[in-house]
C-alpha cells in the first residue's frame, strides 16, 4: 500500500470509528434503545468518547516515533477535534437537559460540585485549542501554538478526573483511562524520548501538522469549533 | 463493656397515635388502586415488553396513578432501569445479569431482640399478612424519580408478629450473598452483603411496605425478588433488596452506602431537597419518563405530612 493510500486509509477509519458513537447514540433516541433514561446514556457515552478521543490524540505522536512513519501526525487534528466535538455535546445536553438552560443552577453546580468544577475546566482548556486548529492560527501562533496546544495534557487530566470524581463505586474505569494517559505522558518525557530514539526527530515535537492538510480539513476545523463557540 | 440503658420508647407505645391519624392519607392512595379495580379497565396503560415477564398486567392498573395524580412509570422502565450492584453497577445490569438468579424456595432468618427469632421459609413467614398495591414515588440519591405500584405488606404487620422486646431499637436487613448467581458481588465493589437499616419507628410507620410484587405481578429478580423493602420518603439505596435476614438491634447499624462513603451518605436517607449530595443538587430530579431534570423534589419526597413527627427536633443537615 502506498503511503498516501494508507493514510487516506487511516482518516476513513478515524472517520468512521469517530462518528460510530454519536451515530449509535441517534438511532437509539429514535428507536428507544437507550432505555428509560436516555439522556442518561447520552451524557455517559458521549463523555467516555470524549476520554477515549483525548487519548487517541495523545497516542498519535508516541506512536509516530515509535514507528517513525511521520504521515501520522495527519490524524492529530481531526482526532483532537472529534474529542472537542464530544466534549461539546456532552456539556450541552448537560447545560440543556439537567440545568434546563438555567445559567444559575449551572454555575451553582460549578461552583459546588467538584467533579463539574474540573469537567468545565477541561472543556475550558479545549476550547483554545480547538479554535487555534486552523492553518491560519498555527502561522501567527509560532512558537507559542506548541505550548498552547500543551493545554491537551491538562484537559486529559482533568477529563479523567472529572470521571473519577463521579464514579460511586467500582473506581476501575477511570483508573485504567488515568494509568493510560500517564503512559501517553511519560513516553512524552526526556527520559523515553532520549532513550528510546536517539535519533529520533527533537525539534518536531508537537509540532503543528501545517503541511499536507487538505483545503477540506481546514474548512472542517474551522466550522466545528466554530459550532462550538455557539453551543 | 456493654452498659444497657432503659430504652426510649416503650414496646407499648411504638406505634404513635399520628401514625394512625396518618391512616387516612394512604388509605387515599390504596383506594386509588382498588377504583381501578372496581373499573376493570380494559387497556393497559404500562405496555412494557419484557422477556421474562410471563403473565400480564392486571387491568387495574390501566388508570391508576399516585395520590398526587402522577402517571405510573411503564413496567418495561422500572423492571429494566435501577441500581442493584449485585447484579452490576449499570442500570441495565440487573434486568440483564439476574437471569441466573432463583428467588425460590426462600428462607428469612430473623434474629436479635425479639421473641421470635429462627428461619423461616418465606410462605410461614408471610402468610396471613395483607397484600395491598401501594404507589409510590421512587426518589434516587442521582436525582432521577419513577412512580412505582409495589404490590407487597406493611412492615410493621410482620414485625409486630416477631414481637420485637423493648430494647430493640432498630432493624436491620441484609441482602443474600450468591455470587454464583449475582454476577456484581464476584468482587468487592461493596462490602458484602449489602445491608440496610431503619428506626424502629420508621419500621412501623404505616407508609413502610415489604414488598413482594411490582404492577400486580411477582418481583422480578432484578427489582430485588422476592422480597425487598421500600420507605417511599427515603432515597431508593434504603430498599433494601432479597431479603435473608431480619434483625432487631439496640445499635444503629452501619448501612453499606455510609460504609462505603461515610461523607456522602447516612443512615437515615430521608429525601431532602434542601440538603445536597456532594455530587447531586437534590433541589430538582428527572421524573422518568421526562428528559429533563426540572421537577422539583418535594420533601420528605412529598410524605411530610405522614413522617415529619418522627423527625421532630432532629437536624436533618447533620442527619442525612
Amino acid at each position: 500500500m502506498s503511503p498516501r493510500r494508507a493514510i487516506l486509509g487511516s482518516k476513513v477509519v478515524l472517520w468512521l470509528g469517530a462518528l460510530t458513537p454519536g451515530a449509535w447514540l441517534a438511532v437509539g433516541m429514535y428507536t428507544g434503545a437507550l432505555g428509560p433514561n436516555p439522556i442518561e446514556k447520552l451524557t455517559h457515552v458521549t463523555g467516555m468518547t470524549t476520554l477515549v478521543l483525548l487519548l487517541v490524540t495523545l497516542t498519535v505522536t508516541p506512536a509516530r516515533r515509535l514507528t517513525g512513519w511521520n504521515p501520522l501526525i495527519k490524524l492529530r487534528r481531526p482526532l483532537g477535534l472529534f474529542a472537542f466535538f464530544y466534549a461539546v455535546v456532552h456539556f450541552s445536553i448537560w447545560f440543556v437537559f439537567d440545568m434546563v438552560f438555567n445559567v444559575g443552577w449551572m454555575l451553582e453546580d460549578i461552583a459546588e460540585r467538584r467533579f463539574i468544577t474540573v469537567g468545565m475546566a477541561a472543556l475550558l482548556v479545549l476550547t483554545p485549542l480547538a479554535v487555534t486548529s486552523t492553518r491560519g492560527w498555527i502561522r501567527r501562533l509560532g512558537k507559542r501554538w506548541v505550548k498552547l496546544h500543551r493545554g491537551i495534557y491538562l484537559a486529559a487530566a482533568l477529563g479523567v478526573v472529572h470521571y473519577y470524581w463521579l464514579i460511586k463505586a467500582d473506581s476501575r474505569l477511570p483508573l485504567l483511562l488515568g494509568a493510560c494517559l500517564a503512559v501517553l505522558l511519560l513516553a512524552r518525557t526526556p527520559l523515553v524520548t532520549k532513550r528510546r530514539f536517539p535519533g529520533g526527530p527533537k525539534e518536531d515535537r508537537g509540532a503543528p501538522a501545517t503541511r499536507d492538510q487538505g483545503g477540506a480539513d481546514g474548512r472542517r476545523s474551522t466550522r466545528v469549533s466554530g459550532s462550538a463557540r455557539t453551543g | 463493656m456493654l452498659i444497657r440503658r432503659p430504652p426510649d420508647i416503650l414496646s407499648s407505645e411504638i406505634t404513635p397515635e399520628s401514625v394512625y391519624v396518618n391512616r387516612r392519607s394512604f388509605i387515599r392512595a390504596a383506594a386509588v388502586g382498588t377504583a381501578g379495580l372496581a373499573m376493570g379497565a380494559s387497556g393497559l396503560a404500562a405496555g412494557g415488553v419484557d422477556h421474562r415477564r410471563r403473565q400480564e398486567i392486571p387491568a387495574r392498573f390501566a388508570e391508576m396513578r399516585s395520590e398526587l395524580d402522577e402517571e405510573l412509570n411503564s413496567y418495561e422502565a422500572v423492571t429494566t432501569y435501577n441500581n442493584f450492584y449485585e447484579f452490576g453497577t449499570g442500570k441495565e445490569d440487573p434486568h440483564e445479569n439476574s437471569g441466573d438468579f432463583r428467588p425460590l424456595p426462600w428462607k428469612v432468618t430473623v434474629g436479635g431482640l425479639c421473641n421470635k427469632p429462627g428461619d423461616y421459609d418465606l410462605d410461614d413467614l408471610l402468610s396471613g399478612l395483607t397484600m395491598e398495591d401501594r404507589v409510590y414515588r421512587l426518589r434516587c440519591v442521582e436525582a432521577w424519580s419513577m412512580v412505582i405500584p409495589w404490590y407487597g405488606f406493611q412492615l410493621s404487620s410482620l414485625l409486630n408478629r416477631l414481637e420485637p422486646t423493648g430494647n430493640a431499637r432498630y432493624v436491620m436487613f441484609k441482602t443474600v450473598v450468591r455470587p454464583e448467581e449475582m454476577p456484581g458481588q464476584r468482587r468487592a465493589i461493596l462490602n458484602w452483603p449489602y445491608v440496610e437499616g431503619l428506626r424502629m419507628d420508621e419500621a412501623m410507620h404505616p407508609l413502610t411496605i415489604l414488598a413482594t410484587g411490582v404492577y400486580g405481578l411477582d418481583l422480578p429478580n432484578q427489582n430485588g425478588a422476592p422480597l425487598r423493602l421500600v420507605v417511599p420518603w427515603k432515597y431508593g439505596f434504603k430498599g433494601v433488596k432479597s431479603i435473608v435476614s431480619i434483625d432487631f438491634v439496640e445499635e444503629m447499624p452501619l448501612n453499606t452506602w455510609q460504609e462505603q462513603t461515610p461523607n456522602e451518605y447516612g443512615f437515615f436517607a430521608n429525601v431532602n431537597p434542601n440538603v445536597s449530595h456532594p455530587r447531586w443538587s437534590q433541589a430538582r430530579e428527572r421524573r422518568l419518563p421526562s428528559a429533563f431534570r426540572s421537577h422539583e423534589t418535594l420533601m420528605f419526597n412529598g410524605y411530610a405530612d405522614q413522617v415529619q413527627h418522627l423527625y421532630a427536633g432532629m437536624d436533618l443537615e447533620r442527619w442525612k
